[in-house]
């Protein structure tokens, strides 16, 4: 728990600078980074006027992913709208019913865009804007928003609600009304104004440029949009986000590119193997196996690549720091969309290790159902772009 | 019933077990030790499979309440883990006629998304078979291929609920011959990948009819597998499920099906909070269910109205998706339609049985050119044919709402149902289609709430 919130502070500092969470601390509006490449997209920073909107505090919200603040009336087919846009790596702007802390809901305009990193090309985060939805109460006969433009009429409902509330036990309920719920009707899908559209769009806009300006210290740059990858070998978003939900020590290699190299390696690999990201993307395999280990297990893995096959070997591997361990690897073609062998996957098990958190599943179907679901992955991130990867 | 000519259509029929075959190959097969380790009294006993007890929830429990955790972290959850583990093992023992990875699949272009497959080791070249389609309810036939006829090697393992409320596994637990479990086991012709057949107490050989119990027991396996991407499907006899032994689908795919995309609008709400949609928009008619106090009690007013689909004869497809928080009711009556020579031979030579998958939108074509040539217009009008009429729609739509008001327990009018009901005026015309003809009590209130039932 701990290491993972260390994650999530190295993932905002690493690209922009402890300095920039003044900067945006001071910024009025509401809204939230997540981290694209952490499992399950945390929030790493919350901004004092999202805290005070949702009624949480600070470390009840860093770490956690944006879920928590849907319930039960939220339209689940929005939930499914900003779902796509994280996978299809794009801005979205949508109404969306959240729940404050104390469990009251409230309608905004969640304006998500995605932070692309300069270099590879990848989405590194999300920003998301919350502009609250106001509604004028309609009892009092008042006509719509002060900008008076955009609300949705309800066209039914205004006099009955009048001539029910006077049979209403609980007025208390009903006078509760504040600008910002919708009252007792509080599904009804609710339209945001064009001056709070514009009031989100400039936010996002205003949030990306500071979040550039400050990459630019760490040298780490990040753009609001996506930039020209001079054939870097890098899987999309949505691959990478749908990988990263998978636990176990692994890592995806590119049979068509130049000595096979890895394109991804999860969480649980790199803690095994001591290496960090950057030292591993981009480079073949056998940089794991050293004096000792033994080269007939390596003609083995070479020739069920050949081959097109799976195979699972016992073979000595060595971490970054020099040490050594037995890994029983597993191998595996994975095709997908087009049904061609799109990559193949390594999953490792590092023999004598006890993992408490898998209830009984033993070793050998760990991994096997590690490449369940990585062909599930690739399969599906790659059925709508029609190209080969 | 009546007694004018039994529809029948003539179709190959989706291979799922290896154990199945013929008809006219099972009634020679003599009785009586099979050799072939399957689940019959011959080669049952002593038996063991991996189990998963899965937790009840009586709550849907909302993220919220998920704060407090320590642990925050989604991962892929553990049926997830032991469904695509075991079926990866079958995979790779040849269990499965095709590699379905290996088949071509892409989202057609348009505003739905549909998704087409190209599949042509799905179907076979075989002799096609005659269906009965004019009889949803049809009884059980020990003659006919059933799943306790399969090798044990298809079953990845049994689903049981937990004793003690949490989650539990047993890598290796017998089977409970006399309080039979139910079990999943996989589709040796898949869609996708990950594709299973869960088969509620499948020693008791029920029916393909759903009752309360079986369709709680799919929904807590979508509850229980958390994944969006892995959806429950069921196909009623007359909309195209192919054995008649109790039995769901379920398979993986990482994106959004055109029906989960579709505009919804609003019916009502019920006492116990569940929620009716009517689908929008959508080439075929449709309701969908959400909401509920309790997991039983969405769980209950989808099964009664499935219930008196079936008790009508009226063939339907449900759908059960975003981990069982959506619910999807098809009425169909495409298979009515091919029987009486009504469907266009354009249709007929795609051979695509619109089931649950395919009009959720997706489609497994098993001819090069009707997958090169998908389009969303093409697919479209393939699952309008599907579609019930709009009259018949309404009047099926009735029935099922006097199913389930019938059931809805109590009648506390409380102020919030009251005034939500009064702003729903828009569908006073659909209150008025339905109330026709009611039998049930209703429940007593103003005029303008008569939305309710």
């Amino acid at each position: 728990m701990e290491s993972h919130l260390a994650l999530i502070e190295q993932s905002f500092n690493s690209y922009y600078s402890i300095w920039a969470r003044e900067v945006l601390d001071e910024l009025p509006e509401s809204f939230t980074i997540t981290d694209a490449c952490i499992s399950d997209h945390p929030i790493v920073f919350a901004s004092s006027a999202f805290l005070k909107m949702s009624g949480y505090s600070k470390d009840e919200v860093i770490g956690q992913n944006g879920r928590i603040f849907q319930g039960p009336k939220t339209n689940r087919t929005s939930v499914m709208e900003i779902r796509e846009a994280i996978r299809e790596e794009r801005a979205l702007q949508i109404s969306l019913l959240n729940y404050r802390k104390d469990g009251t809901p409230f309608w905004m305009l969640f304006h998500m865009s995605p932070v692309f990193g300069k270099e590879d090309g990848r989405v590194i985060h999300f920003v998301a804007v919350q502009v609250p939805i106001l509604r004028r109460n309609r009892l009092n006969g008042s006509s719509l928003s002060e900008e008076g433009s955009g609300f949705r009429e309800i066209v039914f409902g205004s006099c009955r609600r009048e001539v029910c509330l006077d049979s209403l036990v609980d007025l208390g309920r009903v006078l509760a009304l504040d600008s910002d719920t919708r009252g007792l009707n509080i599904e009804e899908p609710c339209e945001a104004s064009e001056a709070e559209k514009r009031k989100a769009t400039f936010a996002i806009n205003h949030i990306l440029s500071v979040l550039t300006q400050y990459s630019e210290s760490t040298g780490k740059l990040v753009c609001g949009k996506r930039c020209k990858l001079p054939g870097a070998t890098v899987i999309s978003s949505s691959l990478n986000i749908s990988l990263g939900r998978i636990q176990q020590s692994f890592v995806l290699t590119d049979p068509q590119l130049s000595d096979m190299p890895i394109v991804y390696a999860s969480d649980a690999f790199l803690k095994l193997t001591g290496y960090a990201r950057g030292e591993v993307l981009g480079r073949n395999c056998r940089f794991l196996s050293g004096v000792e280990t033994d080269s007939s297990v390596l003609e083995k893995i070479k020739k069920s690549i050949q081959a097109e096959q799976a195979c699972t070997v016992r073979i000595l591997n060595y971490r970054k720091n020099k040490s050594t361990f037995w890994n029983l690897l597993h191998i595996s073609p994975v095709r997908n969309a087009t049904g061609k062998i799109a990559y193949y996957v390594g999953v490792q098990i590092e023999e004598g290790c006890k993992s408490q958190e898998w209830h009984g599943l033993n070793a050998e179907m760990r991994q096997l159902s590690c490449v369940g679901a990585v062909r599930v992955a690739v399969r599906s991130s790659s059925i709508g772009t029609g190209s080969s990867k | 019933m009546s007694e004018s000519l039994m529809l029948r259509i003539k179709r190959v029929p989706t291979v799922v077990s290896n154990f199945q075959k013929e008809e006219a190959e099972e009634g020679a097969r003599r009785s009586g030790g099979c050799g072939r380790n399957c689940l019959q009294k011959c080669c049952i006993q002593g038996a063991k499979l991996p189990l998963f007890a899965f937790k009840k929830l009586n709550k849907i429990v909302s993220e919220k309440e998920v704060l407090g955790n320590e642990n925050n972290e989604p991962p892929v959850a553990f049926l997830d883990s032991l469904l695509l583990g075991e079926w990866e093992d079958r995979m790779q023992r040849g269990l499965f006629r095709y590699d379905v990875t290996a088949c071509e699949t892409k989202v057609i272009p348009g505003e739905y998304g549909f998704i087409a497959q190209l599949n042509e080791g799905r179907h076979l070249k075989k002799r096609p078979t005659e269906f009965r389609v004019d009889e949803v309810l049809q009884p059980f036939d020990v003659n006919k291929f059933n799943f306790t006829k399969v090798g044990q090697e298809e079953v990845l393992f049994q689903f049981e609920s937990s004793e003690d409320g949490d989650v539990q596994f047993f890598p290796s637990a017998p089977i409970d011959v006399d309080n039979s479990p139910s079990v999943v086991a996989i589709n040796v012709s898949p869609i996708e990948y990950g594709h299973v057949l869960l088969i509620p107490r499948i020693l008791e050989c029920l029916p393909q009819r759903i009752d309360r119990e079986s369709f709680l027991l799919a929904l807590y396996m979508a509850i229980e597998a958390g994944n969006p991407w892995f959806r429950l499907g069921y196909n009623s006899l007359g909309a195209f499920a192919t054995i008649n032994h109790l039995h769901f689908q379920a398979y993986y795919l990482a994106v959004q099906f055109p029906i989960e995309k579709a505009p919804t609008k609003k019916i009502t709400t019920l006492d116990s909070g569940v929620k009716i949609y009517e689908l929008v928009n959508y080439p075929v008619r449709g309701l969908l269910f959400e909401g509920g106090n309790t997991v039983q009690d969405l769980s209950n007013t989808v099964s009664d109205a499935c219930i008196s689909l079936q008790d009508n004869n009226i063939p339907y497809n449900v759908l059960i998706s975003d981990c069982g928080k959506r619910i999807f009711l098809l009425p169909q009556c495409y298979a009515e339609k091919q029987a009486l020579g009504e469907v266009s031979p354009e249709l007929l030579d795609t051979q695509v049985n619109p089931a649950v998958w395919e009009i959720s939108g997706h489609m497994v074509l098993k001819r090069k050119k009707d997958y090169e040539e998908a389009s969303e217009e093409n697919a479209w009008r393939l699952l309008a044919e599907v579609s019930l009429s709009e009259a018949r729609f309404e009047e099926v739509k009735a029935l099922i709402f006097e199913a389930i008001s019938c059931r809805d327990k109590g009648s506390e009018n409380d102020a919030q149902d009251l005034l939500e009901d009064a702003n729903a005026n828009n569908s006073l015309e659909e209150v008025d289609a339905i109330n026709k003809g009611s039998h049930c009590a209703m429940v007593s209130g103003n005029q303008e709430c008569l939305v309710r039932q």
